[in-house]
């Protein structure tokens, strides 16, 4: 008899959930600083519930702004953002308590303890005290052993666990991670990996800046590429490798060649590596590479081969190129 | 109204005063002791009475607001200046609190312990001179509008400052000049005609003058007078704070 409640009850929920509004939904949105530095140029972006998105671009690109401006450490200076549908501006209060931040610095009340900190952030937040959830929060981030301990008394990647800390102190609904492994070793930077995978799971949405392309890379379920107060490009990391994903297949050669054959034109192949090297450029995901074509004329043409190896390009590639186009864009 | 968030600031901030208590209620009771030991003992024993009151006694008000000035000012402006300092107060911002909050939390830590201070310090004087209180409740309302007003002076102090030295500036160069100045520790009656003018300048004059008058029931200038001062001063606070609410000045760009 439990059965048909059951499936009663997930029908119903399946309908409130199906129409899913973005959790963040950003409009146009600009910042001029008072020194005249547009730092944001209308930026548009919409984020779904329970994913990873990367803010990737270069130093000094608005990915910090962007991320001031939604939390309300910045005042936008155009443009809307609305957070769980209540807008930043008119409904701060039901914005903000959705969101926890943790800032790219290390800043943190030195001389307290860690526990009071983190305690203090809930308050602040406007939560009730739950010293279990505070419990939970800290033994998530191997910080419970630490709770009595001076923050300046932790090591860097401890005071930047408190940080994560207090941003998930009020049980927030998205997390923005600003440069989460900025100036962190690697085993740091993998713990940080897992953890941010782990509050995904969670159902945390989660956005984080970077310029690590391979950050980018590892975690995102979506990377959205950002330059000059720009969004260049916003797609899943997937779809982004794979539109713009290009191989490399490089062949040496056994003898040195003073120009590509006039057989191999049609190729389009570079030659390099004081002639003992071919490229050839292809679309990985194309159904005819010409691969086994080009290593027929090579026959052909007599060339005898010493190694060869492919190569997919990375995303750091894909950034570079879309960051190059934008900028001849605006030039 | 988040009020959760007011008092996790008002604790947070308490919770500093009694971290540092030596420096925060030590401190300030020690130079007050020594103010009644040089001014009250060795000097003031030469000195008859001032308006019918015991030397001694008479300062007892003066250095309590003396005390009550600095601290208040002191208090709010480190309280919401170091958060400005190391970068905390982005907290504050992404918080779901109004300014008015914040200001709450902060200015009503600073003037609690403020208040504590001087309270501490009456008591204090009382083991070295004969204290009576005419009005308890003027003297009551006397301490609070202060330590109110000056916390909130204190905060403006915080969020306009760009360093440390700037921090000091006010309570240094200002404040404690005229406290000094403003009968701390003589009746005004006592200066000469030309100096008597140029001190009804001093505001702090005024919350001296009623402050006394609640313990004595004599003053420089009517009572009246006296908490209209206070209160025009408590109002010029609250419109700068909420100037500075309108723009986020100093916090927010």
């Amino acid at each position: 008899m439990a059965r048909p409640i059951i499936r009663v009850r997930c029908e119903r929920l399946e309908q409130e959930v199906r129409p899913l509004a973005p959790i963040i939904s950003i409009r146009n949105l600009a910042k001029t600083y008072d020194g005249g530095f547009e730092a944001l140029k209308g930026v548009s972006l919409d984020i779904e519930e329970g994913e990873i998105l990367a803010l990737l671009g270069p130093n000094g690109a608005g990915k910090t702004t962007l991320i001031s401006a939604v939390c309300g450490l910045v005042t936008p200076s155009g443009g809307t953002v609305t957070v769980g549908g209540h807008d930043i501006q008119g409904e701060f209060r039901a914005a903000r308590e959705l969101i926890g931040l943790v800032p790219q610095e290390i800043t943190i009340e030195p001389f307290e303890k860690v526990i009071n900190t983190v305690t203090f952030s809930r308050g602040l937040f406007g939560k009730r005290r739950d010293d279990a959830h505070i419990e939970r929060v800290l033994r998530a981030l191997s910080l419970w052993d630490k709770r009595h301990s001076r923050n300046k008394e932790l090591s860097g990647g401890m005071k930047r666990r408190v940080l994560i800390a207090k941003a998930l102190s009020h049980e927030p609904r998205v997390l923005f991670l600003d440069e989460p492994t900025a100036g962190v070793d690697v085993t740091l930077r993998k713990d940080m990996w897992r953890l941010v995978r782990d509050l995904r799971d969670q159902g945390t949405t989660i956005i984080l800046t970077t310029h690590y392309i391979e950050e980018a890379e590892e975690m995102a379920d979506r990377i959205g590429v950002i330059d000059h107060g720009r969004l260049l490009l916003v797609e899943e990391k997937a779809q982004l490798l794979h539109q713009l994903g290009r191989k490399e297949l490089r062949l040496e050669l056994c003898e040195p060649l003073e120009r590509v054959p006039e057989s191999l034109a049609a190729y389009g192949l570079t030659l390099s590596g004081e002639g003992y090297h071919l490229t050839y450029a292809f679309d990985a995901h194309a159904d005819h590479t010409g691969m086994t074509r080009l290593l027929a004329d090579i026959a052909r043409a007599g060339l005898d081969l010493r190694d060869l190896s492919t190569r997919q390009s990375s995303l750091e590639d894909v950034f570079l190129k879309l960051v190059r186009d934008g900028r001849e864009e605006v030039a | 109204m988040n009020w959760r968030g007011v008092v996790a600031i008002y604790r947070f901030e308490m919770n500093r005063t009694f971290r540092t208590i030596a420096q925060s209620i030590v401190s300030p009771v020690i130079s007050t002791v020594l103010y009644f030991v040089v001014f009250g003992a060795a000097i003031g024993a030469r000195i008859d009475t001032v308006e019918g009151v015991d030397y001694g006694a008479f300062i007892v008000p003066g250095l309590v607001m003396l005390t009550l000035l600095q601290q208040s000012v002191t208090n709010a402006s480190f309280g919401i200046y170091f958060p400005k300092f190391i970068g905390t107060i982005y907290e504050l911002l992404s918080a779901p609190m109004s300014f008015i909050e914040v200001v709450i939390g902060y200015v009503g830590a600073a003037a609690s312990k403020a208040l504590m201070i001087a309270v501490i310090i009456l008591i204090t004087s009382a083991f070295f001179v004969d204290l009576q209180i005419a009005h308890p409740v003027w003297m009551v309302a006397f301490l609070l509008l202060t330590a109110v007003s000056f916390a909130l002076l204190g905060f403006i102090i915080g969020i306009w400052a760009k360093n440390f030295e700037q921090l000091q500036l006010i309570p240094l160069l200002v404040i404690t000049p005229l406290v000094f100045l403003g009968g701390a520790f003589y009746s005004v009656s006592m200066l000469p005609p030309g100096w008597r003018e140029v001190t009804y300048f001093n505001p702090v004059l005024y919350l001296i003058s009623g402050f006394r008058w609640s313990f004595f029931g004599v003053a420089d200038v009517p009572i009246g007078i006296s908490l209209t001062a206070i209160c025009v001063f408590l109002a010029a606070c609250l419109t700068a704070i909420w100037a500075i609410f309108k723009t986020g000045w100093r916090i927010k760009p």
